[in-house]
């Protein structure tokens, strides 16, 4: 199998299977004071210590969540309601119109609770203009909220720029950064963010695992899941150790190998990227292509339908995703490669192929191999010419 | 990107992966005796289908499509089962419904019903055609003379008549009832029109409501 469908989930890091092997017999409740509860609580604290390096931030800024969906919920939620029984603090929260479905789909929620939001509208390259997100501040904007990468077309959004608008006009920034880890430094003494989501299993730990970065200055809020005193008070239940553990390894081996995949990976996707279209006509690659990460390339193949592409690659034995509406199981096709402003079928005919440090040369001369006959399989039966 | 309706049965992977009957050469070369047509890239999906007719029999049966996998199993299935046994004749194929292909390819998940309606709408198209380019529109049923409205649904200004005589009475029930307008939404001002002038005719015009002076 090769596997390129990395921004959906990425296998385990070899490393990060070996510290969960070790820790399986680490059951203790790191709340417990005995010792069994210690011995946790001390590689927990190791964890979050080599995280927090790596993010450059202090250790208590760092509240572990069952993934981002959970860290997004709980700042948009918080930061607009208290709780369900509190209707103090509604406002204004931008955003904009590519973010994923955990965010977009709370804000709706939280519309129907006298929230109001604005989506401010990527261009055709994917990309959020911050004089955009600065012209749609209101006296009663609460929040923005911008993904540093997205999760289709991988395009990475100005957010130094964003969060240093939100600053100047006194308002919480946050950015659901899942698809930004790993890919870009992220230095949080130099960006202003006041909140950062996260999620582990699209950097080799495994998943139901994720962070919530709140900087110590950030406003209060309230966390999403309440009881006992974890993560500060931040988010109640007992913590999922092996998680953290694994996702302190994750990390770990990011700062080892961030670079030197980045450089890597960027090399052959470009490979992909050009071998497709030396063999292949009427490919578009959507999204800035200048302006994303290394491992993702979205192309859309005209003329033909992404399910069928998917399909067909999948019979050669390779996994990417599609932003068809057949895959979505809906009548429309991706909202992301919608946002660009192109007609329905480039959105109808997308294919994104996401890399990982797992991916080899071979893998991709045997993918263009595939996509090739693929492609040319089925603009043998298209209708259109 | 949800992968949790790719339950294709074995038949929609055996026709979708080695689909048989493709029109791999031009099409005037072809030379079809009909030729059908439906849906658009914009909805995602569409469907082209060509047809040779001997002794008011389907001869042969060609088709190409911009489609996913349900649509090219479907399509696949029904080339097939229009074809064997020397053919079947015009009248059957007109009656081919969208059930009898799903019940030949062991069924498709529901959510893909709507891909595999394309066929057998195309194939009448075709048809159709066939009946138009001989002379014989008398044997066009009636209520399949109506001009398509909406291309992504395939819903016929016929099929909007008969929506209102059932009792719809405005846009929002029609396209509940439909999928009218849901994907692309380019008929939706046509389809208010219609369902207003349907409305008009049949709920106050005397001889439909019974109301003779």
């Amino acid at each position: 199998m090769i596997y390129l469908d990395n921004s959906a989930t990425t296998p385990l890091h070899p490393k990060v299977k070996e510290v969960i092997r070790d820790a399986l017999d680490l059951f203790g409740n790191p709340s417990s004071m005995h010792s069994s509860g210690r011995q946790v609580r001390a590689i927990l604290k190791e964890s979050r210590k080599d995280i927090a390096d790596f993010f450059n931030c202090s250790p208590d800024e760092i509240i572990f969540t069952a993934g981002a969906s959970e860290a997004n919920n709980t700042v948009l939620k918080s930061s607009t309601t208290c709780c369900a029984f509190c209707s103090d603090n509604r406002g204004h929260i931008i955003t904009s119109n590519i973010e994923h479905p955990s965010v977009l789909n709370t804000l709706k929620c939280l519309e129907n609770q006298h929230v109001e939001v604005t989506r401010i509208k990527v261009n055709n390259r994917g990309l959020v203009d911050p004089a955009d997100v600065e012209a749609a501040i209101r006296p009663d904007t609460v929040m923005i909220s911008i993904m540093y990468v997205n999760n289709e077309i991988g395009t990475i959004q100005p957010i130094q720029e964003i969060a240093e608008i939100a600053k100047k006009h006194n308002i919480s920034m946050h950015t659901d950064a899942v698809q930004a880890v790993g890919k870009i430094p992220i230095d949080l003494q130099k960006l202003p963010v006041d909140f950062l989501s996260m999620s582990g299993h699209k950097i080799y730990a495994p998943k139901g695992i994720g962070i919530l970065y709140k900087r110590k200055t950030a406003k209060n809020i309230c966390p999403l899941i309440t009881g006992g005193h974890q993560e500060n008070s931040m988010r109640a239940g007992t913590e999922n150790t092996l998680g953290i553990i694994a996702l302190g390894e994750a990390i770990r081996q990011c700062k080892i190998e961030m670079e030197d995949n980045k450089k890597r990976i960027g090399q052959l996707r470009d490979k992909l990227e050009n071998g497709i279209k030396q063999n292949l006509d009427h490919v578009i690659v959507n999204g800035d292509p200048a302006k994303r990460t290394n491992n993702i390339t979205n192309i859309s193949f005209m003329n033909i339908e992404g399910e069928s592409i998917l399909l067909r690659l999948d019979m050669h034995g390779i996994a990417v995703s599609t932003g068809s509406a057949c895959s979505t199981g809906s009548l429309e096709p991706s909202y992301v490669i919608t946002a660009l402003e192109v007609d329905p079928e480039i959105a109808h005919s997308s294919i994104r192929f996401s890399l990982s440090r797992e991916t080899t040369e071979e893998d991709i001369d045997k993918t263009i191999e595939a996509v090739t006959e693929t492609v040319t399989f089925f603009r043998k039966m298209s209708p259109i010419v | 990107m949800d992968g949790a309706n790719w339950n294709y049965s074995d038949k929609v992977k055996e026709h979708f992966f080695h689909p048989k009957n493709i029109l791999e050469i031009d099409e005037k070369e072809y030379n079809a005796d009909g030729m059908g047509y439906v849906g658009s890239p914009a909805c995602g999906d569409m469907m082209k289908i060509f047809i040779k007719v001997k002794d008011d029999r389907i001869a042969d049966l060609k088709w190409q499509t911009f489609g996913c996998a349900s649509a090219i199993g479907s399509t696949s299935m029904l080339s097939v089962m229009v074809t064997e046994n020397g053919g079947m004749s015009l009248d059957e194929a007109w009656k081919l419904t969208p059930e009898m292909i799903i019940d030949k390819l062991g069924g498709l998940p529901p959510n893909k019903i709507h891909c595999s309606v394309l066929g057998d709408k195309a194939l009448r198209e075709a048809i159709k055609d066939h009946f138009k380019r001989t002379g014989q529109e008398d044997r066009i049923a009636h209520d399949d003379k109506s001009r398509i409205i909406c291309n992504c649904m395939n819903v016929t200004e016929d099929d909007i008549r008969m929506e209102v005589l059932e009792g719809v009475k405005d846009l929002k029930t029609l396209q509940e009832r439909t999928k009218l307008g849901t994907a692309c939404g380019k008929c939706i001002d046509t389809a208010k029109i219609l369902v207003d002038f349907y409305v008009g005719k049949y709920y106050t015009e005397e001889i439909y409501t019974g109301n003779k002076k």
